[in-house]
């Protein structure tokens, strides 16, 4: 035994280490970091999620037609692969820092850190951050947004919000695309979905709209431009993932 | 596949621990997953296999508990076991259910070796 010898040595032991600590600590804490960053200057930022080719890019491109020029908009793209919508963006003459996120399948809050010391959006801005297309993975990762807005479109298929669950659990804003293709669909219409939407989270703010017909498109902007215009007035502004319906 | 990233945050978060105690070996890491999490279990343990090559945790057992779904309802307060993030009240069948638990993801305690 060690303490039977006279003299110091060394051995090995074994000692259990109490961590409790959330498995995704070190990105939250860079979205808090983002966080802070936004509400000291007092920008609006989106996160925008949905399945590829739901209509994030052309919903952003229709948003920014008309609210240019009433409000300062910056863009985040992450693209597995391509630079194709920072593009689309770019031709609208926003300024727009693209994220190739490779095999990755979402968005983490160092990647928005990162693209945010490049695109530097000043005091008052609206930020758009468009998520990798995947209804799964970008639900789990704070990026430090005020907003995650879940884009579904009309296609799609009533059960989605039922079949992916997280993603509309964790949005505050849903967004109903491609309303314009609703007489061509059979079934039910947009009642299911709409009901579905919420059964998951009864706060969901819900719009329809047709990115690229232009219905419901005022009211999205309207919402948009008075929320950013609040933000930019409004020192602290709190956005708690757990704030849900029950829990207080 | 974001069961990748929590795989190698697992790994992360562990090391880090166990450097700042001078190990060289993590033994064990015991975790906590919410059943309402969003993980895959499977996809999980297959990823933590090949997150772990190479590093401390290479040896290391995974004691994992699973933890169920608790719903508190917004609107009776009535309490219950739940299975989905949809399910309604089983007393009045209202949707504004609170999670109390079932979302947790966490590293709770690791097992080190350290030469001393
Ligand atoms: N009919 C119709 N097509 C749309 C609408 N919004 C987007 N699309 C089309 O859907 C496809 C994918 O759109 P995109 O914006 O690239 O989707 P993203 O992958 O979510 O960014 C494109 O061909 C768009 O023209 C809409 O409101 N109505
Ligand atoms: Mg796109
Ligand atoms: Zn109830």
């Amino acid at each position: 035994m060690c303490n039977t010898h006279e003299h110091p040595h060394h051995h090995n032991e074994q000692a259990v280490l109490s961590i409790e600590q959330d498995i995704l600590h070190r990105n939250n804490l860079l979205a808090e970091r983002n966080r802070g960053y936004f509400e000291a200057k007092r920008i609006l930022a989106l996160n925008l999620m949905s399945s590829p080719g739901s209509g994030k890019t052309s919903l952003l491109e229709e948003t920014i037609r008309r609210l240019n020029g009433r409000l300062a908009m910056y863009v985040i793209e992450g693209d597995q692969q391509t630079s194709n919508d920072a593009n689309r963006i770019a031709a609208l003459s926003v300024p727009v820092f693209q994220v190739n996120t490779g095999t990755g399948c979402h968005l983490e809050a160092g990647m928005i850190n990162h693209a945010l010391k490049h695109l530097a959006p000043p005091e008052g801005s609206l930020l758009f951050i468009e998520n990798v297309g995947n209804l799964i993975c970008p639900a789990m990762f704070d990026l430090g947004e005020a907003y995650k807005v879940v884009v579904v479109s009309t296609t799609e298929g009533d059960d989605k919000p039922l079949k992916y669950p997280h993603i509309f659990w964790e949005a505050n804003v849903c967004i109903i695309n491609k309303t314009d293709l609703l007489p061509y669909l059979d079934g039910a219409g947009i009642q299911t979905l709409r009901e579905n939407a919420l059964k998951v989270n009864p706060q969901l703010q819900l719009f329809e709209l047709s990115a690229t017909k232009g219905a419901g498109m005022d009211a999205w902007c309207d919402w948009l431009y008075n929320i950013s215009k609040s933000t930019s007035l409004i020192t602290s502004f709190l956005n708690s993932k757990y704030d849900k319906p029950g829990i207080n | 596949m974001h069961e990748l990233s929590i795989a190698q945050s697992i790994v992360e978060l562990a090391e880090e621990q166990a450097r700042q105690q001078q190990a060289s070996v993590i033994e064990e890491v015991e975790i906590e997953i919410g059943r309402l999490a969003g993980v895959e279990i499977q996809t999980l343990t297959f990823a933590l296999e090949s997150a772990v090559k190479y590093t401390m945790l290479e040896k290391a057992r995974i004691v994992r508990h699973d933890i169920d779904g608790e719903g508190r309802c917004g609107d009776c307060g009535a309490c219950f076991k739940t299975e989905a993030l949809f399910s309604p009240c089983p007393q009045c069948g209202s949707y504004a259910v609170g999670l109390l638990r079932g979302k947790e993801l966490r590293v709770k305690s690791i097992v080190i070796n350290r030469y001393v």
